[in-house]
């Protein structure tokens, strides 16, 4: 299973700590956290189904390449990892 | 009213008026976030804030409890555009359908109970009936051509920053817009024409200074003892309507400035109105960086420049379009400035009391 972790900034508002989820795509494995922790889906894409502008979401160490379709693929040992474009300060 | 509450870049402060007549700070929700607008509901006192995460969008919270406690609660979903369609404003630039922020929160009537309006960044008006569990974009103003020639005026995108609902009628709901105009519907938002005659934007090409969608109401309010009187602060000037904006009429020669951002009118006298003056566009500051409140008591025949009590000098505060307030009486005032202070007057605006001078940059300030 992948392992998603989100950045501590989210948590003030949002609990969500670090979890495993299935998923072949980054979009299928935000989804199986998001069933987790429903409420995080508006703090991290837009009402659209994209990342949110200022958010950033790396796989393996890279940042992902579609953020409006979030097509990248994730393996079973992949890391996902979620936080903050620095965009803005 | 003996509770301030001040949105800020950085939480929702409050305010508390002592037994002793004085007016303290007394806690603070959302520290560290951006809080663009509170709302208290009448029919049933719950407050609303709306916070702006940046990073993680609008957000709209809600207390039963005056702030002791907050609950999330739902937010307006942009349409997603027809495959291909990229918007433009008419000077070619983007705009996103895609929630920015909140600009205005306004109740129903009593007679409609859960309902709710909000005017958002880029221009999308919402309506929830269910107390902001769910919200429902109002298609006809979102899809009105008109609307696509609105454009950015105090923000990149447009805004729908005043929202009244007729006190008369729950199905006439009147919009401003920074910068687009005024706009009202009679048929609970089915319908939609705009309101601007008489308004003026010298800033515009010659060919649109009369056009409804180059004005640029700053803030507009409409006196509740006297619903066919209306008040706009407009980026132009002052305008008044005495025949339910039908027509507005221009008001000139206002010291020391005509320019500004808010306006609040007295809930039952239709003649006296208070403004915030501020030299135009360029600069944005005070005049010779003096804080005052301008005061009309004879529907913008005269007005009196109150400053008792306020900076005299060496003072740059400007006070955005909800920065003041007015309470229920119609003498207690309250506004607070970009520069983190916020100011009192228990006299109608004779004299003020500095209530606080280093919060965080002030959005908006509501007696609750």
């Amino acid at each position: 299973m992948a392992h998603v972790a989100f950045t501590r900034n989210l948590q003030r508002h949002v609990a969500c700590p670090p979890c495993a989820v299935v998923g072949g795509t980054v979009r299928e494995s935000l989804e199986a956290a998001f069933t987790l922790y429903p409420r995080l889906r508006g703090y991290v894409l837009d009402e659209h189904g994209a990342l949110r502008f200022h958010m950033a979401v790396f796989v393996d160490g890279a940042p992902i390449t579609d953020r409006w379709g979030l097509s990248d693929s994730v393996s079973e040992a992949s890391e996902i990892y979620v936080m903050q474009a620095l965009s803005g300060g | 009213m003996d509770q301030l509450l001040i949105s800020t870049r950085k939480g929702l402060f409050s305010a508390r008026r002592t037994q002793r007549g004085v007016w303290d700070l007394e806690s603070v929700s959302f520290l560290g976030d951006n809080v663009s607008l509170a709302m208290q509901d009448p029919r049933d006192g719950a407050w609303y804030a709306a916070l702006d995460h940046g990073h993680f969008g609008a957000k709209l919270h809600r207390s039963k409890d005056r702030g002791a406690s907050w609950e999330e609660v739902g937010v307006p979903a942009y349409p997603t555009p027809p495959e291909g369609h990229v918007e433009k404003d008419f000077l070619g630039r983007e705009i996103p359908w895609r929630l920015i922020r909140f600009w205005c929160l306004t109740p129903g009537l009593a007679s409609q109970p859960g309902l709710l309006w909000a005017g958002t960044l880029p221009g999308g008006l919402f309506w929830s009936e269910d107390s902001g569990a769910t919200w429902h974009l109002v298609e006809s103003l979102w899809h009105m051509p008109e609307r696509r020639k609105w454009a950015g005026g105090g923000a990149d995108s447009p805004g729908i920053h005043s929202i009244f609902v007729d006190p008369r009628d729950g199905n006439r709901v009147a919009v401003a817009v920074s910068s687009g105009g005024v706009w009202r519907t009679k048929d609970l938002g089915k319908t939609w024409t705009a309101h601007t005659k008489g308004m003026r934007a010298d800033y515009a090409p010659p060919e649109l200074v009369e056009a409804p969608e180059s004005q640029d109401p700053h803030r507009m309010v409409q006196c509740p003892g006297a619903p066919n009187v209306w008040w706009v602060q407009h980026h132009n000037g002052i305008f008044r309507s005495t025949d339910d904006a039908m027509t507005w009429t221009e008001i000139k020669n206002v010291k020391p400035s005509v320019f500004g951002f808010p306006v609040v009118v007295h809930p039952k006298d239709p003649d006296t109105a208070w403004f915030v003056p501020a030299i135009k566009d360029e600069r944005r500051i005070p005049v010779e960086g003096r804080v005052v409140v301008n005061r009309t008591r004879d529907g913008g025949r005269t007005f009196e420049t109150l400053g008792r009590g306020l900076p005299e000098s060496w003072a740059y505060d400007l006070v955005y379009r909800h920065g003041l307030d007015l309470d229920d009486s119609g003498e207690r005032l309250a506004f607070g400035s970009t520069t983190g202070s916020v100011w009192i007057s228990e006299n109608s605006g004779d004299d003020w009391i500095t209530l606080a001078e280093h919060l965080p940059p002030v959005h908006a300030v509501l007696f609750v």
